[in-house]
């Protein structure tokens, strides 16, 4: 069978599904292909839709994803976010194949370094707050009643307080009735922002901690079990009698899991809530830089394991267009997009910490100028 | 001289038409691109892991601690969970696996053998992340009373002391694997079974022996080598499984022989961590991922040949 004599006849069906086919396919990748991101360096005319990628942090995701639905309507900016991982945020914008990255861990020294070296000094732009419940499963005790401080937070991570009913919680909860049964620990078994800020609050209250242990997204732990993702670990909680984990805010809020009052640096007994998590940026000294994970804040209402999360940018931008449209979009997120946080259980950003972001925003330049024009 | 037909002078034989020129010149290209591509992964794979080769050297292999922060990893457990998993997945598999094929050859009546090898195969259909769900929801939850129990009775023993996890451990990941490697042993020892001469069993027949005599003196010993091969295939299978065994297995690392306790698997480590690892865990997951394939490619090779002088030949390709 030859092509001459398929188009003879012989077997027209399967010539013209072929050709059919392979038309259909060049139609699709001719539309999807749209327009290249070719980088004009003068004023463009400002009918052209810009678009803008970014990529990084899965928690802020859900956020995200409404924030660039609404700017879509209100400038015409298409932003397109792939949630692969805070990891994988910081490998994207320091290889350069996007626009912005986001985080919810500061870089460290060297992944700064290297970011440095490629394409300039990177921008930590707090977006939106989150914090780290820490959950039990106690028979009879309900959300909010078991109180912890930090050193037997730590000691019970550390594998070091291994019974319910040590006298350590017991001294703590005095009308709580604690069972003689052993401390099941869950932790993250994937690498996450999530670990990160916890192990950033275990490591600045306890020393041992610090020194056996460390803070990153992903630990060498001293025990127990270990989770795939917030629902790992919160499926762990509830099916195994006597466990404590830690989980995203937001996720223990929607599927109304017990959390624990932990004591914050002021010495209160403080629950989750998204008030408490604002409150962690505000009234404190934070750096200029906003590399600051605000964990054991000494505001006296704060939750005490509560974090940023940041978008990663370029200070010297290398497009106009891009960069207009970056320093425009993240404006409008640090004061606009603000007002959809509650709904969708994210913190928003206290006072302070918007007024130290517009300091960073502002200083976002394109040949020396400054991009923003607010 | 060999005729142009025999072993790889049948490619220099010359092609009848420009047609057979341009099929025999395809069909070259896609086995050996085929090659390519394995020796290309390993090559490639080598070249990635060689920081973490470097600075571990051998001692990887026998070091207990993964420790991301310190940039110090070894791949004991791993490797140790590995073989605990699959070990208690063929010990559950082969013996129910048997008794499903010698069921299906010799057993069932005949309008039960094709719904019943039908559902055997449709298990292997059964995405991984699927079965790694109910796993979780089903599976761990139910075995958990069974493990309560055993550690009572038998917590004496070191292999069933406490604590337990709610049903999460190397011993549940372990029956997962059974139920993934339960397929593939039953169609190949079912094959094995088939290829015994009928004369076998109805000599023993004839001279009195009961069916199960008949079944266990003739034809399992004529059939062991092929149902050696489907062991070692399943155990193949199990060793390379990554997503169900992942999600039930607890991620724990430490050495222990506590069935109940949560461990890692080599292909669990890498899953877990590869997604936001940076720096030398890169090269060290890479590493794990080397060993991994080591181990699989020999215990499928060795398979794939004894199932070949058993059955004469290999079945639907497996996997």
């Amino acid at each position: 069978m030859n092509p001459v004599s398929l188009l003879r006849g012989k077997r027209p069906g399967i010539a013209l599904a072929l050709v059919g086919l392979v038309a259909i396919l060049l139609a699709l990748s001719a539309t999807a292909c749209g327009r290249p991101s070719a980088a004009p360096t003068t004023t463009p005319t400002p009918a052209a839709t810009v678009r803008l990628n970014g990529a990084g942090a899965t928690f802020p995701y859900p956020l995200y994803s409404r924030w660039f639905d609404e700017y879509a309507k209100v400038s015409g900016t298409l932003v397109n976010y792939q949630s692969i991982g805070s990891g994988g945020g910081i490998n994207q914008i320091t290889a350069g194949t996007v626009d912005f990255g986001a985080s919810d861990g500061v870089m460290t020294a060297a992944q700064q370094t290297a970011a440095e070296q490629s394409h300039g000094p990177v921008l930590h732009v707090p977006m939106t707050m989150g914090a780290v419940a820490v959950v039990y499963n106690l028979a009879g005790i309900s959300a909010g009643q078991l109180k912890l401080t930090p050193d037997v937070l730590a000691d019970i991570y550390l594998k070091k307080i291994t019974k319910w009913n040590d006298a350590r919680i017991v001294q703590l909860n005095a009308g709580l009735n604690l069972p003689n049964q052993d401390i099941a620990v869950v932790h993250r078994s994937d690498g996450s922002g999530t670990t990160f800020i916890f192990t950033n609050y275990l490591s600045k209250i306890s020393q041992e901690w610090s020194q056996k242990v460390g803070n990153a997204t992903a630990v060498n732990w001293p025990g127990d079990i270990g989770g795939q993702g917030n629902e790992g670990v919160a499926g762990q909680v509830r099916q195994i009698p006597g466990a404590i984990g830690y989980v995203e805010l937001a996720y223990a809020k929607q599927n109304s899991i017990a959390w624990a009052a932990l004591r914050n640096a002021s010495g209160a007994f403080v629950e989750p809530s998204l008030q408490a998590t604002s409150a962690a940026a505000q009234g404190v000294s934070l750096p200029d830089d906003m590399k600051l994970v605000v964990t054991s804040s000494a505001n006296p209402a704060t939750y005490p394991i509560a974090g940023f999360s940041w978008l990663l940018v370029y200070q010297r931008q290398t497009d106009y267009t891009k960069g207009k449209a970056l320093v425009d979009m993240m404006w409008w997120a640090i004061h606009d997009g603000q007002q959809y946080s509650t709904a969708l259980d994210y913190a928003p950003l206290p006072q302070d910490a918007v007024t130290k972001a517009e300091a960073q925003i502002r200083s976002i330049t394109y040949q020396g100028q400054a991009l923003l024009q607010q | 001289m060999k005729s142009p037909g025999k072993g790889w002078r049948v490619l220099l034989r010359r092609p009848a038409s420009p047609g057979d020129w341009l099929f025999q010149g395809a069909a070259l290209l896609a086995g050996l691109s085929l090659v390519g591509v394995l020796a290309a992964m390993a090559a490639s794979l080598l070249e990635t892991a060689r920081p973490a080769l470097t600075a571990f050297g051998l001692g990887f292999l026998f070091s207990s601690v993964w420790d991301p922060v310190r940039e110090v990893f070894g791949a004991l457990p791993a490797i140790y969970g590995t073989l605990l998993t699959s070990a208690i997945a063929i010990a559950v598999a082969v013996p129910v696996s048997l008794g499903v094929a010698i069921f299906l050859a010799e057993l069932a009546p005949r309008w039960l053998r094709t719904p019943v090898s039908f559902l055997v195969e449709m298990l292997a259909a059964i995405p991984s992340v699927v079965l790694g769900l109910w796993g979780i929801f089903v599976m761990a939850p139910a075995i958990y009373p069974a493990e309560q129990w055993l550690e009572r009775v038998l917590g004496w023993i070191p292999l069933f002391r406490g604590p337990i996890f709610g049903g999460f451990g190397f011993l549940t990941g372990g029956l997962i694997l059974a139920i993934m490697a339960l397929p593939i042993i039953t169609a190949i020892a079912r094959d094995a079974i088939l290829t015994v001469p009928p004369a076998q069993k109805e000599a023993m027949l004839a001279l009195g022996a009961t069916r199960w005599e008949a079944i266990s003196r003739a034809i399992l010993p004529y059939a062991r080598s092929g149902v050696i091969a489907a062991g070692i295939l399943g155990l193949g299978r199990a060793l390379g499984e990554t997503m169900a065994v992942t999600m039930v297995i607890g991620n724990g690392y430490l050495l222990t022989g506590r069935l109940f306790a949560p461990g890692n698997t080599m292909a669990s480590k890498i899953a877990t961590q590869f997604n936001e690892a940076s720096g030398l865990e890169v090269n060290a997951l890479v590493e794990l991922a080397l060993v991994l394939l080591a181990v699989a490619l020999i215990v499928n090779v060795a398979g794939r040949l004894l199932v070949r002088r058993a059955v004469g030949r290999v079945p639907w390709g497996g996997r």
